[in-house]
């Protein structure tokens, strides 16, 4: 059977190669277009006049376009409506699209862009919290809180208590290849786009939109994206837009990809967040009460901030439980490129505000942060299996019975009975109860085997000898929520054929960045059929094949998408089952290994596949699935929004160098929890790119914006990402491979997101580093880079 | 002297191999870049854009010639540069049959692939590395940006390829090299009706002759900074030499006195020819930007550039090196600090190049010190390179040259002043540290802040005591 093989990338050998098409790569009819923005030098202001003649005669241009030349509402948003793909007189940030060039080839397109003489009226910019705060420059009428219990009184009867405020920077996506996409010109003013977007549905609503066209004119193909991590969610829009309106205005393709600075400065990136924290506990560090308050800087539009910052709140508890807890959420409007989703949307953000309090507890109590974490940690409830209730989708053997119905539309499984399995009612801040922690298990077999404790021994003894470096570890947890909060979002669909020859046709509404999502979902195609792999040809997400599809987000790919593909799969299985048991009169059928086995004989699945077909049953089926058991009230911050919770523990060990901040990972031990993984190999191969991308959040890459809400870091030579000497240099990377207590796709578990966040550990390593360096407080900011580094280490001494 | 092969910048015709394939380009701009004629004209679109700056190595390809094969980024490489080479990209690396390369076939079968987009640029470099026998796969990797795997299965794969043998595909790429550019037929470097003019000068003395007609022309050594005015500045270059082609330019050569480095010696020889003699000298170099930038940037081109960021010069000049520059047929001879003038202006009259830079021979007492926010390829938000000479326990000289803390590379004369004849302790070094706070004015940018700046300047000098007493300064010497 496919699933829980570690099959490599199926573009594997197409990467290496350099065969793999990327959008900028499809090779175009004569006569396509190349497209390019001007955009705004100015953070806030009016544009009161734009000159174009130098950019009409600039080689190679068609045309130049202005929002005046629209003939519909151009809006690229998708949330609020608040973003016209071209300035319509308001200037918000820097990089805002003003005008777009058609030329005959990307260089001449870039080239013009730039000679463009707007003329703005500049105002004040609001870009720091202090000043959007003072403004009153926010999305929603205030501030959204959420609370359990009471942190006011809390707080008042708390044994201690501490205040305290962390920054932490967004970060640039950085996907290796930038924003792109190419509209060709269909029949009847249709269009077809290829983008790359992890939303397709998302492109062809807005530019159906943009078109004056029902969705059904328009469709929208993605094969595979260079890279996602949430920056191609919303942010691909505006391309595919400006190339559709381009093709239809000059029946021609058009083609519009961002040169990597252009990129970097109008696309959105992680939001960044200062959060302060008044906390109450006791002498062993037992957290009793917590008053926490995130603001966050969304940029000029509404893009996909509420949701981001509602799972940041949702996050301000990680792995711990809380009895008097209030989360408040300030949500700020900025002069800057618009922040949007990045892989964890806001649940790192607010997972470092809580592991910041557990550092800053411990440092002022002098124990071991792991100690005063764990005294915190939600208890396990390891749930066993209700007796009789096998996974039926292990096996093969077929009994006829409609499977194809059953994920679709789940009864209330006896997995997961809250009252039946949690020893106590431990819930969420959000009041949602945690009935499948296994924190502390797995804590206790990573401190094993990264032999935690002797370590930490050997490492304060490293230090008293050490003039000059100085090293630091710590071990931090991970728990993550999963599904869309949006909760109509948790719905997937899939279009599967078998032809005669037993070949096997996918789709399903998901979209590959890089993550091996098609590959995950191919083998559980081959599973539900008992087929080769290679029987199963994975195609490119398409609109026309599946409709109202959500975006491959919050790490719901394989959840979502395998379920879908399982339901369709086995829609078909049964219609060849019920047809092979009607002739062969036997239930007792079995797919397996290309074959199927119907009593004593055996077929090939081709066989069978072409005696359907001769026996007119149909071999294609949609497939549907819809997550069950959730519901959210958002503004109240009550319900069920996750279906389950994916854990992970990291231990990472640091040296500094306290004369000039240096610093790097030496060693980092992690064991993560991906339920019954679909694929070991594509699952740790997440974790460790996760890991990675999310130490490099917390240390090398800094966003820097000047005071006139410039970027000054637009580019590789000036944004660090991790290089390849910065991964740890012992680097062990388990799986707990436990059954998710959910009835998920085989029982496994979304592992997109959450091993980002294990990289929260590096920063507490360097934090415990820091702390060897003086007796006071370091209070280390984020993003730690050597110049905070040695800021910190200052602090301690003062 | 050696002819001259100048033609107007929309004339240039360029021959060389292309996995295995002759191409001879006629009528191509000067500036085109190897990337965009890959993907726009030749519709291989293996070899990606990235970043277009050579800083992520996307576009990584290799280039061959008489001196081997190694590793270049397509996207500031121009395409007269290449002319006469064997150009290697992704498509080519494969054999002839197919047959994945053993470092193909082990990204494969380590998942050193996910979104796949820089790994096209990965498999060149690694086959680069593997066909040159290199296995430090940090420094030889350290060009080549991804974002999804975190390194660790590409590591893996590298170091599963290592001991395969070499496709005989890419053995044999040195064997077929082409005709260079002066197989095309010359003109007259005056070229008509004030067209911009391009140059390929085979020769310091043809290089000479032509710059002293075109005082105001731009020089084209490795293109890893003037790449970038292509490429992000839509910059006029005017006229145009490129020195790649000038063999008497490139190389290293010693007496009893000094080292002399032609200016066209590229950053992975210098590192190479003064690992022995300076050897934090080499490491720094290591750190500057990668095996690609280092395979193109020459010492001359980090020199004449004048930028108060280069890596080299403060190196150079805490080593006392001299410059070598040459206008027509003068010569001269200067300390390589007084080239740097001030931010942007330097001791360089119109129509004068670089020829040479000469370090003396001495006891080494140097110690470079590259403060960057990446360890690898990142330039620096200080850099400052120390050395003391000592008579016992006494200072009896002081070279402190910093980058980074300035408009110009620079000594701290201060700081410098209060070690000589004192002896070297920390109290001579605190003292040494307050003083240059007189030195440096530093500014504040997105690489560091002054304070900073100021802070990791001094400190470098308690760093360099410790150094020399044996203590472990380096985070890169720690092991877990």
């Amino acid at each position: 059977m496919s699933v829980t093989k570690p099959l490599p990338h199926d573009a594997a050998p197409l990467h290496v190669t350099g065969a793999a098409r990327y959008v900028d790569d499809i090779p175009t009819p004569s006569g396509t277009l190349h497209l390019a923005f001007g955009t705004s030098a100015a953070a806030a202001g009016r544009l009161v006049g734009l000159t174009l003649d130098h950019v009409r005669a600039a080689p190679g241009v068609l045309d130049v376009l202005t929002a005046d030349d629209l003939e519909h509402d151009a809006d690229t948003s998708p949330s609020n409506h608040d973003e016209p793909l071209l300035c319509t007189g308001d200037i918000h940030f820097v990089g805002q699209p003003l005008f777009l060039v058609i030329a005959t080839s990307h260089l001449n397109a870039r080239y013009a862009a730039r000679v463009g003489e707007p003329e703005i009226i500049k105002s004040k910019p609001i870009l720091s919290i202090e000043d959007a705060l003072a403004a009153d420059a926010r999305f929603e009428d205030g501030p959204r809180i959420y609370q359990k219990g009471d942190a006011v009184a809390g707080l008042k009867e708390a044994v201690q208590t501490l205040s305290g405020s962390i920054t932490m920077g967004g970060q640039e996506h950085f996907y290796l290849e930038g924003q792109a996409a190419l509209a060709l010109p269909q029949d009847n003013g249709d269009m077809v786009v290829h983008s790359s977007t992890q939303h397709p549905t998302e492109i062809q609503h807005k530019v159906a939109h943009a078109l004056g066209k029902p969705m059904h004119a328009v469709r929208v193909e993605t094969r595979r994206m260079g890279g996602g991590f949430g920056g191609k969610e919303s942010q691909g829009n505006a391309l595919a837009v400006a190339c559709a309106i381009a093709a239809a205005r000059t029946g021609r393709p058009c083609k519009m990809r961002y040169d990597r600075d252009d990129d970097m400065i109008i696309t959105g990136k992680r939001h960044d967040f200062r959060i302060d924290y008044t906390v109450g506990f006791d002498d062993d560090g037992r957290l009793s009460a917590l008053d926490v308050t995130h603001y966050t800087r969304c940029g000029w539009s509404m893009d996909l901030s509420l949701p981001v910052a509602d799972r940041a709140m949702l996050h301000s508890d990680n792995a711990y439980h809380l009895d008097d807890i209030r989360i408040t959420s300030h949500r700020l409007r900025t002069n800057m490129c618009s922040a949007t989703a990045y892989r964890g949307f806001g649940g790192p953000q607010g997972m470092l505000g809580i592991e910041r309090v557990m550092d800053h507890v411990a440092q002022h109590l002098g124990r071991d942060p792991l100690d005063v974490r764990r005294a915190n940690y939600y208890a396990d409830v390891v749930q066993q299996r209700a007796a009789g209730a096998a996974i039926d989708n292990r096996p093969i053997p077929d009994t006829g019975a409609d499977n194809a119905s059953r994920g679709a539309d789940p009864a209330p499984t006896q997995y997961r009975r809250d009252t039946d399995v949690a020893p106590t009612r431990q819930t969420t801040p959000y009041h949602q109860p945690v009935t499948d922690c296994i924190i502390n298990a797995m804590t206790d077999r990573l401190m094993g085997s990264s032999s935690y404790e002797e370590r930490r021994a050997l490492i304060a003894d490293w230090n008293m000898a050490q003039p000059v470096l100085k090293r630091g570890i710590a071990l931090t947890p991970v728990k993550f929520g999963i599904s869309f909060t949006l909760t109509h979002l948790n719905q997937a669909g899939a279009l599967v054929h078998v032809y005669q020859d037993g070949s096997i046709h996918l789709n399903h509404g998901g979209t590959e960045m890089g993550q091996g999502l098609f590959q995950k979902v191919a083998q559980v195609a081959a599973s539900r059929f008992g087929v080769p792999l290679e029987m199963v040809k994975i195609t490119a997400t398409d609109t026309g094949k599946v409709p109202n599809t959500s975006a491959t987000a919050a790490s719901s790919g394989s959840d979502l998408n395998g379920m879908a593909v399982q339901n369709a799969c086995d829609e078909i299985r049964t219609r060849i089952t019920d047809h092979l048991a009607e002739r062969h009169q036997t239930r007792d059928i079995t797919f397996l290994d290309g074959k199927v086995l119907i009593g004593n004989e055996e077929i090939t699945f081709a066989r069978a596949a072409a005696s359907a077909y001769e026996n007119r049953i149909s071999l294609s089926a949609t497939g549907y699935y819809k997550t069950p058991e959730i519901e959210w009230d958002r503004i109240a911050g009550k319900g069920r929004p996750f279906f389950y919770f994916a854990y992970g523990v990291a231990c990472t060990e640091v040296v500094i160098d306290t004369l000039t901040g240096e610093n790097r990972i030496l060693r980092t031990d992690i064991l993560h929890d991906a339920g019954a993984s679909l694929n070991p190999a594509l699952d740790i191969g997440q974790i460790e790119g996760g890991y990675v991308q999310g130490a490099g959040w917390l240390t090398t890459e800094e966003l820097v914006w000047d005071a006139d809400g410039v970027l000054k870091t637009h580019a590789p030579s000036t944004y660090k990402i991790p290089a390849c000497s910065d991964r740890p240099d012992v680097f062990n990377v388990a799986l707990w491979d436990q059954e998710n207590p959910a009835q998920t796709v085989y029982r496994s578990k979304a592992v997109g997101e959450p091993p980002f966040m294990l990289g929260i550990s590096a920063f507490m390593a360097l934090s415990d580093a820091i702390a060897a360096c003086g007796p006071a407080f370091g209070d280390v900011q984020a993003p730690a880079t050597a110049e905070e580094v040695l800021r910190a280490i200052a602090r301690t001494r003062s | 002297m050696g002819h001259l092969v100048t033609r107007r910048a929309s004339d240039m015709d360029i021959t060389f191999l292309l996995n295995g394939d002759p191409v001879s380009l006629t009528d191509v701009s000067p500036t085109t870049t190897l990337l965009d004629w890959l993907r726009e004209s030749r519709g291989l679109t293996g070899t990606k854009e990235g970043c277009n700056e050579g800083d992520c190595g996307a576009c990584t390809v290799m280039i061959t010639d008489a001196e081997g094969s190694r590793s270049l980024n397509g996207c500031i490489l121009f395409l007269p540069q290449i002319a006469g080479k064997h150009v290697t990209t992704v498509e080519g690396i494969a054999g002839p049959d197919g047959t994945l390369h053993p470092v193909q076939q082990a990204m494969v079968d380590h998942h050193g692939s996910q979104c796949g987009f820089c790994t096209p640029g990965f498999v060149v470099s690694m086959a680069c590395a593997h066909l040159n026998g290199a296995t430090d796969h940090d420094v030889q990797l350290a060009g080549n940006l991804c974002r999804c795997t975190g390194y660790a299965p590409i590591i893996r794969a590298a170091d599963a390829a290592a001991d395969a043998p070499v496709p005989a595909h890419l053995l044999s790429l040195a064997k077929t090299l082409p005709g260079g550019p002066e197989a095309a037929p010359p003109k007259s470097p005056t070229d008509t009706q004030g067209a911009p003019s391009v140059c390929v000068p085979d020769s310091a003395d043809a290089l000479a002759e032509w710059y002293a007609a075109h005082p105001n022309a731009t020089l084209i050594a490795g293109a890893t900074d003037v790449g970038l005015w292509v490429t992000k500045q839509f910059r006029d270059l005017g006229d145009i030499a490129f020195l790649n082609q000038c063999a008497d330019l490139r190389g290293i050569s010693e007496d009893d006195t000094a080292l002399h480095i032609g200016a066209m010696t590229n950053l992975n020889v210098v590192e190479a020819a003064i690992a022995q003699r300076h050897p934090s000298f080499a490491a720094m170099i290591r750190r500057y930007g990668s095996v690609q930038v280092r395979n193109a940037a020459t010492l001359g081109g980090n020199i004449a550039n004048g930028s108060p960021i280069g890596d080299s010069p403060p190196a150079l000049i805490a080593l006392g090196a001299q410059l070598h520059l040459r206008q027509g047929d003068a010569r001269r001879k200067i300390a390589l600090e007084d080239f740097f003038i001030s931010y942007g202006q330097q001791d360089r009259r119109p129509g004068e190049f670089v020829e040479a830079i000469s370090i003396p021979k001495g006891p080494d007492t140097l110690r470079c010190y590259k403060l960057s926010k990446r360890f690898d390829q990142d330039i620096s938000a200080v850099c400052g390179c120390l050395a003391l000479d000592l008579d016992g326990p006494t200072i009896t000289a002081a070279r402190l040259a910093y980058g980074g803390m300035a408009g110009t590379p620079m000594r701290a004369g201060q700081a410098e002043a209060a070690l000589v004849g004192h002896p070297f302790t920390e109290d001579t070094m605190r003292a040494s540290m307050a003083a240059m706070a007189q030195d440096f004015t530093p500014l504040s940018d997105m690489r560091a802040s002054a304070s900073y700046r100021l802070k990791t300047a001094q400190n470098m000098l308690l760093r360099y005591l410790h150094d020399m007493a044996g203590d472990l300064t380096d985070v890169q010497q720690v092991t877990a």
